[in-house]
């Protein structure tokens, strides 16, 4: 377990430190993240809502439907969160995970599962082997109300059960707050609680970083901005957009937005941020618009699961329903995909 | 003991709030409805009209943008200051058209009362022009009106201070200024009026008056184009069509000549008013 | 790279004869002329159809029955001419897929724009001035009588001759016959020569609609039968949306005639951008000021100000977003910039660009490939622009964007304003007070403040100064053929 000792500001010397050179300075203080955050450009709701929309108008037929069909396969964060999850209902989701459509094989697997830390171990030990990822949520997922002591504690446990990824929420009420720095210092530390003095599996690199902004607590698309901007200077490799469990959860408007600030920081710092809308996105019309999205504002380079997923449950049976149907001719049935 | 020889009074033109002569040198008689001689008027030329055009576009940035409250409220002073002068301006009716005493008093008071229904328009007219918009999406979508800008105006032959300051009222109390063409018959009270102009805290230059001939100096005013409309009302038929073939050189707005003659004493509306102003409509989106 | 296959609209739904004639008196007439065109698709040279040009004797013709429809249509109570123009409206929208592809294929927009811009803004303007009809009274026109009560309700002009040009052809059809009806008026329209066939197809929806014959008058022609048109002396209000030089000409020749007129006219927008502006929406602001509709578009705003302290930041970004434009078949769903809409506008855009290169400002366009045949120019964008360039001055009416910077409120305000044209202008900022400061001092008489061509039947619409007198749109629209 990391403790908080270890973590430091960034800057000094020799510590945690994932924030890059550019901006070394802006989180010195509370004030000076507060300055830098409130001097990004604002974002006019109604003309980023606009542009969302317009992008949703494209028209994705035949062969390019079939590649970005598979694309989003590759890209789903199979994701199960309930409290009733049980060891059973995880080893089937990971079945599936491998073999989306048992009867297809050509049906590319996808990026990874998404479970609570107590179920992680299930999760590795039913994928092993598979390529696909085990994420856990942590830091008192959903709702990210507790101390950072137990928020290090839930990351160390998932990281110690082999997650390869954690998705950790912020906290909203610290951000809205205007404690910046609170929210700058819990990234941090759960980023260090992700590294491989934390426990990580021996010869694995550190756990990737999905920091969830919760943007239907945001309330606002400058504060998805600052929220982004905010979590990829404390060193995160994914911004996510949602729990699922506030609506609303992923939006067009609010992934253009956080697809916009990953862009721009790669061009400021260089650094190459992931993205991930979760929640709420269920057809496969719905999965093209946001790759559409992702071609047209970040651009093709984050056309990966390396940086782009998709944080979804029941998509995926629409999108093998889409990819029959391509594949046939045959509207497909529900009854022939399996509900696990 | 013989009777006082008066001190008459010399008419010049009124432009950028002085009393120069014409630039030309130029004067002509100017007799009473009885063939009398009254006095020696300034014939404004070419060159006068520029200079008017050039004292009204400067003095349109400064009246444009005062409050209509102020605008009100000079215009109320105009008022004032034309009532404490009735007798004058009633003698120089009773010579200009040869009407009664009685009749020049009625005339004069009307013409006072006119200046005060059009000051009370200044903070009310947006409000019946305007509008706010419901456009079918999140905007905020609002008309309001503003002033065109310099308008040239040819007054009326008769009606010489009614019928003058029923045209000028209106121009200016939405924040135009103006060039105005005075009767060329009884260019006198005009001249009279600029006096009463020149001592209301009207700044010098929305309102420029201009003594003369209407064919000849309306054409250079309805073909400059830094002049963004005409008033016709005065012109002759033929000086109307020239003017405003003129005016389409750079598309100014043309308020055309009466198709009746006007009873100036009749509730006048708002379209003299309206015939000058510009709609602007704002768009703004509404979100958070 | 996610390549977007071929996503085509289907040209199946239209169905376009191989002449047409003139639509005078509710019937389809030949013209007493000999005189025809062919109408192409800009997009591939390939004649679509071929109509008539009308002569002098056909417009006669065509007044004529608009005025024998006139005693008729404006005796009718409003609330009957409401229930036609409903009607109209709704056939509009039930035909709404028909006449964006005619549209797409006669004038060369994208099918996205045609489908999601062009038709809804059609039918919502036919609804709009629909519930205006038996509402005149109400409309604040006409002088009140000295006693204080209201006077007789507004009367109709009579017969309006009407131009509109070709770079919306059905939706300044639209915004011309709509408030015309509404009104009581009888109208005689000439759609512009190179995009005459959603004009006809509306006369189809005339026909449809069971509206009284005369009362629509359709006749295609190019600029002699404009001319006929507006100086026929049956006609008693002239409305025109084109050229500054076009309009000057009518106002000339309506002069001393009586005649009212309205006027829409050109523009010289300034798109203006502060440093504090919310700089992606004004990208894509900036982009569908100029792009959208090739820039064939009088509010375009085709000067942008930029603000020096972000002028790099802007144009990087909007270099960046001008390389995801999609150029090509206006009939694919995908398609953002068209083809130009003829041979004689691109020739005019192709001058005005070399003047720019030649006057030493710097010319850039994003790699983008150009189809083999029809019409077409790529987004352009120049930058080192000065105030007394042609390009900073002239109309160009396509996609070729100037690029000028500023330092101070005021000096965006005396730039924007230093031209002879009023029509429109942006602002962009997130100070609301400078909003208001900016948008009071700009001379145009329609300001979008952090949005940019956005319209609205209810929002009225048109210039200062050389950019023409009436308003369309809104109550104000109805002052332009009422006798007020």
């Amino acid at each position: 377990m990391v403790g908080l000792e270890t973590v430091r500001l960034v800057g000094d010397a020799g510590e945690v430190s994932t924030t890059t050179a550019p901006f070394a300075e802006v989180a010195s203080s509370n004030a000076a993240l507060r300055a830098f955050l409130h001097g990004l450009p604002g974002v006019d709701r109604v003309g980023a809502d606009a542009r969302a929309a317009m992008l949703g108008t494209r028209s994705i037929k035949t062969t390019a439907k079939a590649k970005a069909i598979d694309l989003a396969i590759s890209m789903v964060d199979l994701t199960t969160l309930e409290g009733a999850d049980t060891p059973g209902k995880v080893r089937a989701m990971c079945a599936k995970a491998v073999h989306p459509d048992p009867t297809d094989p050509s049906v590319p697997r996808v990026a990874a599962v998404c479970v609570y830390p107590d179920l992680v171990a299930t999760a590795v030990r039913a994928l092993d082997g598979s390529g696909v990822k085990v994420a856990s949520v942590a830091t008192a997922f959903p709702s990210g109300r507790s101390s950072l002591d137990v928020k290090v504690a839930d990351t160390a446990l998932a990281v110690a059960a082999g997650a390869a990824e954690i998705d950790m929420v912020i906290d909203r009420g610290a951000f809205l707050s205007g404690d910046y720095l609170k929210v700058f210092e819990e990234i941090t530390a759960i980023k260090a609680a992700c590294g491989p003095a934390g426990g990580a599996q021996e010869g694995e690199h550190s756990a990737h970083l999905k920091v969830i902004l919760e943007t239907g607590e945001l309330a606002t698309y400058d504060n998805v901005r600052r929220a982004s901007w905010l979590a990829m200077l404390a060193g995160a490799d994914f911004i996510k957009t949602s729990t699922g469990k506030v609506q609303p959860a992923a939006t067009l408007p609010v992934t253009l937005v956080m697809l916009e600030a990953v862009r721009d920081f790669r061009l400021r710092t260089g650094r190459v941020v992931g993205v991930k809308p979760a929640g709420g996105i269920r057809t496969t019309k719905d999965a093209i618009k946001y790759l559409v999205l992702v071609n047209e504002t970040a651009g093709a380079d984050w056309l990966t699961p390396d940086l782009f997923r998709l944080g979804a449950s029941t998509l995926l049976n629409d999108l093998l329903m889409q990819r029959q149907k391509m594949a046939t001719g045959r509207y497909a049935g529900p009854d022939y995909f399996t509900l696990d | 003991m013989s009777e006082r020889l008066a001190v008459r009074k010399t008419y010049k033109l009124f432009i950028g709030g002085a009393f120069p002569r014409s630039e030309s040198g130029r004067s002509y008689a100017v007799t009473s409805s009885k063939g009398d001689f009254l006095a020696n008027a300034a014939k404004a030329s070419r060159k006068d009209a520029r200079d008017a055009v050039a004292a009204a576009r400067k003095a349109f940035p400064g009246w444009s943008s005062a409050t209509p409250y102020n605008r009100g409220q000079i215009l109320y002073r105009v008022a004032e200051m034309l009532e404490g002068r009735r007798a004058q301006f009633v003698a120089e009716v009773v010579d200009a058209d040869g009407v009664t005493a009685k009749k020049a008093g009625e005339l004069v008071d009307a013409a006072v009362d006119r200046l005060v229904w059009y000051a009370g328009w200044s903070d009310k007219i947006g409000a019946i022009r305007g509008a706010a918009n419901p456009v079918a999406g999140p905007y905020f979508n609002l008309s309001t009106v503003e002033p065109t800008g310099v308008v040239a105006v040819v007054a009326p032959p008769t009606g010489p201070l009614l019928g003058l300051v029923s045209v000028i009222a209106p121009v200016i109390v939405t924040g135009n200024t103006c060039v105005v063409v005075a009767s060329e018959r009884a260019p006198l009270p005009s001249i009279t009026l600029a006096e009463v102009l020149a001592t209301s805290d009207l700044p010098g230059g929305v309102v420029n008056i201009l003594t003369g001939s209407a064919g000849e100096i309306a054409p250079w005013l309805a073909g400059h184009m830094d002049v963004n409309a005409v008033d016709l009302t005065g012109a002759d038929a033929d000086v109307a069509v020239r003017c405003e073939e003129l005016a389409a050189e750079n598309l100014k707005r043309v308020l055309r000549p009466p198709l009746d003659r006007i009873d100036w004493l009749a509730d006048p509306g708002t379209d003299r008013m309206t015939a000058f102003l510009e709609t602007k409509t704002v768009w703004h989106p509404i979100g958070v | 790279m996610f390549e977007y296959a071929p996503a085509p609209e289907s040209r199946e739904i239209v169905d376009i004869k191989p002449s047409y004639g003139l639509f005078i008196g509710g019937e389809w007439v030949d013209s007493q002329g000999e005189n025809h065109h062919k109408t192409i698709n800009p997009a591939s040279e390939e004649v679509l159809a071929e109509v008539a040009w009308a002569t002098e004797a056909d417009v006669d013709r065509a007044v004529r029955a608009a005025r024998a429809a006139f005693t008729t249509w404006s005796a009718l109570p409003g609330s009957e001419r409401a229930k036609y123009i409903f009607r109209i409206a709704r056939i509009i929208q039930e035909r709404s897929r028909e006449l964006a592809v005619l549209e797409t294929l006669d004038n060369g927009k994208p099918i996205r724009e045609s489908r999601d811009v062009d038709l809804p803004l059609v039918a919502a303007h036919f609804f709009y001035y629909a519930g205006w009809a038996d509402k005149l009274r109400y409309a604040g026109f006409g002088r009140r009588t000295t006693d204080g009560h209201s006077g007789e309700d507004p009367r109709p002009l009579g017969v309006a001759g009407q131009v509109i040009p070709w770079n919306f052809p059905l939706l300044m059809l639209a915004w011309k016959i709509a408030p015309a009806l509404a009104c009581g008026n009888t109208v005689v329209l000439k759609p512009a020569e190179t995009t005459p066939l959603t004009a006809l197809a509306f006369a189809d929806i005339c026909r449809q609609a069971d509206l009284p014959p005369g009362v629509v008058n359709i006749v295609t022609g190019a600029g002699e039968t404009g001319a006929a048109l507006v100086n026929h002396p049956g006609v008693d209000k002239v409305a025109f949306t084109g050229s500054t030089e076009v309009g000057r000409m009518i106002a000339r020749s309506v002069a001393g005639t009586g005649k009212r007129l309205s006027l829409e006219l050109g523009g010289k927008a300034a798109n203006i951008v502060f440093e504090d502006a919310p700089l992606d929406q004004a990208v894509e602001g900036i982009v569908n000021g100029i792009f959208f509709n090739q820039g064939h578009v009088c509010c375009a705003g085709s000067r942008l100000l930029v603000q020096e302290s972000v002028a790099d930041e802007v144009l990087d970004a909007l270099k960046r977003r001008l390389s995801t434009l999609r150029l090509g078949d206006p009939m694919d769903k995908n398609t953002d910039i068209g083809a130009i809409n003829s041979a004689a506008q691109l020739a005019k855009i192709r001058e005005l660009a070399e003047a720019g290169v030649n006057e030493g400002a710097e010319r850039w366009s994003p790699a983008c490939p150009i189809p083999e045949r029809g019409f077409w120019f790529p987004p352009t964008v120049f930058t080192g622009v000065a105030q007394s360039h042609r390009i900073a001055r002239e109309e160009i009416f396509g996609p070729v964007l100037s690029v000028l910077t500023f330092r101070t409120p005021a000096e965006a305000v005396e730039k924007a304003n230093n031209t002879p044209y009023g029509l429109s202008a942006g602002i962009w900022t997130e100070k609301g007070s400078r909003i208001l400061w900016m948008a009071d001092r700009l001379r145009a008489g329609v300001v979008w403040a952090n949005t940019f061509n956005r319209f609205d039947p209810t929002s009225p619409f048109g210039g200062y100064k050389e950019s023409g007198y009436g308003r369309e749109g809104g109550r104000h629209g109805l002052e332009a053929y009422l006798a007020v």
